[in-house]
């Protein structure tokens, strides 16, 4: 049933769907409501599962290991400093090929200090070897979350599923919150094949000499590639159960005759594409909405680029001294292909800066010109600044 | 698609989350699409804050703040007097205010009406606590009459029952018939985007 309440709250309830037996959080900022409201329905008997509130972020994501490596379905959440926070134990989770879910409620990293969205937390540790799945809505983020467990369960792989903080997480909408019976269809009991126990012991973590340490790499790769199908499959079989499609690894639409794309991933995309309807006399335009960033789609974002003279990137973040960091992942991926789009790649909305309806007639007057601008701070506005930082 | 664009400026502590929250859940009560979403910044109490309501008549895609409002919900007279409060407001836009003093006490901009109500003074009366925000709500709902104000007796009563209930439903009706029922009615169409 639909229902109109806060993206927090609705990934709360699509979490306890799933019911993990295990969830810890830090419970100070940087935090959503997500864990407060999971809190409340472990506390009102809704959720029968072992809450652990824990001193830092780095034991959040330690407890979620250990837990999940004794065989519970486990889950945490956080944001910004506290995704920094977890990276060493977000690496071992990954290394040890652990599945959990993470819901990031994606904000921008200090300094200079801000509470507000962009995607730099998930993007600076976007190599630890987890899948990262983007939402573009909180329905989506619904979905996400509980299509996570089961790719995170099969494919071994822990799964972050990035929700824009604020834009997404504290916004209330109508939302449609699935049925009991229906996750339950979808999601079968965790059972991990490696699970500890007493009885028949094993040792995970242990010292891996350079004997063996590239093949082990090699096999983390590999199984990232092969969770693409995984993605795929979880998202046509919720589709299935909920009768609601979603986007698998990433979803392209627009006119066929649309020369110009604009890439993005996260919940700017429906700013665009509400603008793209308002602005008609604009020419047509495709949208591609990333959903996996890792693992890469780029059999997927190369087909869906197909026909296309130029694609603007858009960034959530930045990687100071090289630019946008999806920017040149769509490049290296469209480098090999025939007739490929130009590529701009812009950074917008950084540290919570609005992305207005407007944004998009500016980004395709920023391309008609034929300088090819191979990267910018969209939104920054150069004035400000002394000229030596122009 | 007819969308409706609404600002609602408060201090932390005056319940404007709430206050936007409670507007889109009765909006969607009515088989509208509501979208509510808070300006953060650091919050605490009696800083100035600022929410945003979007209702429309089909799902509302774009998530950007609400630059262009057609309507102001202002929870204490002393913002006015802040700059940026009413910028951006639509020509032919509506502004209600919270106060017990005469709209003619304040200068609105060009172009645009401002109404007042007295809605700390109703609360304090129904509710024993100066918190205006539902008065202010019911007050936009029978201006407007962009949906019956029993929408939000109804989300009301999602959360409180009893005497709570029965004093905030006295409490909506009281302010509804403090101001001119449908004055603003044609003001909802209005759009900036």
């Amino acid at each position: 049933m639909q229902q109109a309440i806060e993206g927090s709250l609705a990934i709360a309830r699509a979490v306890a769907l799933c019911k993990p037996q295990v969830v810890a959080a830090y419970p100070i900022t940087p935090q959503t409501h997500i864990v407060e409201n999971i809190a409340k329905l472990v506390a009102d008997g809704v959720l029968d599962c072992n809450l652990v509130s824990v001193e830092s972020e780095f034991s959040a994501a330690s407890v979620v290991l250990g837990a999940a490596a004794a065989g519970s379905r486990t889950y945490t959440a956080s944001a910004s400093q506290g995704i920094l926070l977890m990276c060493e134990v977000l690496y071992n989770i990954a290394g040890l090929r652990i599945p959990t879910v993470l819901t990031c409620a994606n904000r921008a990293v200090s300094a200079p200090l801000s509470i507000w969205n962009d995607q730099q937390d998930s993007m600076a540790v976007r190599d630890a070897g987890w899948i990262q799945l983007y939402c573009a809505d909180n329905q989506e983020a619904v979905d996400t979350t509980i299509q996570a467990f089961r790719i995170a369960e099969r494919c071994e792989i822990p799964v972050m599923v990035c929700v824009d903080g604020f834009t997404l997480t504290h916004t209330l909408e109508p939302i449609e919150i699935p049925e009991a019976e229906q996750v339950n269809t979808f999601l079968p009991p965790y059972k991990f094949s490696r699970s500890l126990n007493p009885q028949q012991p094993i040792s995970i973590g242990t010292l891996l000499s350079p004997d063996l340490f590239p093949e082990a790499r090699h096999s983390h790769h590999q199984a990232l590639l092969n969770a693409e199908q995984e993605i795929i499959s979880a998202a046509n079989d919720w589709a299935q159960i909920c009768g609601r499609a979603g986007p698998d690894l990433l979803e392209a639409n627009g006119p066929d005759e649309a020369r110009i794309g604009i890439l993005i991933m996260g919940s700017v995309y429906g700013t665009l594409a509400d603008a793209r309807n308002h602005y008609s006399d604009l020419e047509p335009i495709r949208l591609i909405k990333l959903r996996a960033f890792r693992p890469f789609p780029v059999k997927a974002l190369q087909e869906a680029c197909q026909g296309l003279d130029k694609i603007i990137v858009l960034d959530r973040a930045l990687s100071p001294g090289s630019g946008g960091i999806l920017g040149n992942e769509v490049r290296s991926a469209l480098y090999e292909i025939e007739n490929a789009p130009q590529v701009y790649n812009f950074a917008i909305g950084l540290g919570g800066r609005d992305v207005p309806m407007d944004t998009l007639p500016q980004l395709i007057s920023a391309i008609r010109n034929n300088t090819h601008e191979y990267f910018r701070v969209f939104d920054a506005v150069m004035e400000r600044l002394p000229e030596e930082d122009r | 698609m007819t969308l409706t664009e609404i600002r609602i400026h408060g201090r932390g502590g005056q319940g404007n989350v709430v206050a936007a929250n409670l507007l889109a859940m009765a909006a969607f009560e009515t088989g509208r699409y509501g979208q509510a979403f808070p300006n953060f910044g650091a919050e605490r109490r009696g800083a100035p804050v600022v929410a945003f309501v979007r209702i429309a008549d089909a799902s509302i895609l774009r998530r950007c703040q609400i630059q262009t409002p057609a309507f102001l919900i202002i929870q204490d007279e002393a913002l006015l007097h802040i700059p940026g409060v009413t910028d951006g407001l639509l020509p032919g836009g509506k502004i209600l205010v919270n106060s017990s003093k005469a709209a003619d006490e304040f200068s609105a901009p060009d172009n645009t009406e401002l109404i007042t109500l007295p809605a700390s003074l109703i609360a304090k009366k129904f509710l024993g606590r100066p918190v205006p925000n539902t008065a202010l709500l019911a007050a936009f709902l029978s201006l407007t009459n962009l949906f019956p104000i029993d929408a939000l007796v109804t989300v009301l009563a999602h959360k409180f029952s009893g005497s709570i209930l029965e004093h905030n439903t006295q409490l909506i009706h009281q302010a509804a018939d403090q101001v001119p029922n449908g004055h603003w009615q044609e003001t909802i169409h209005a759009t900036g985007h």
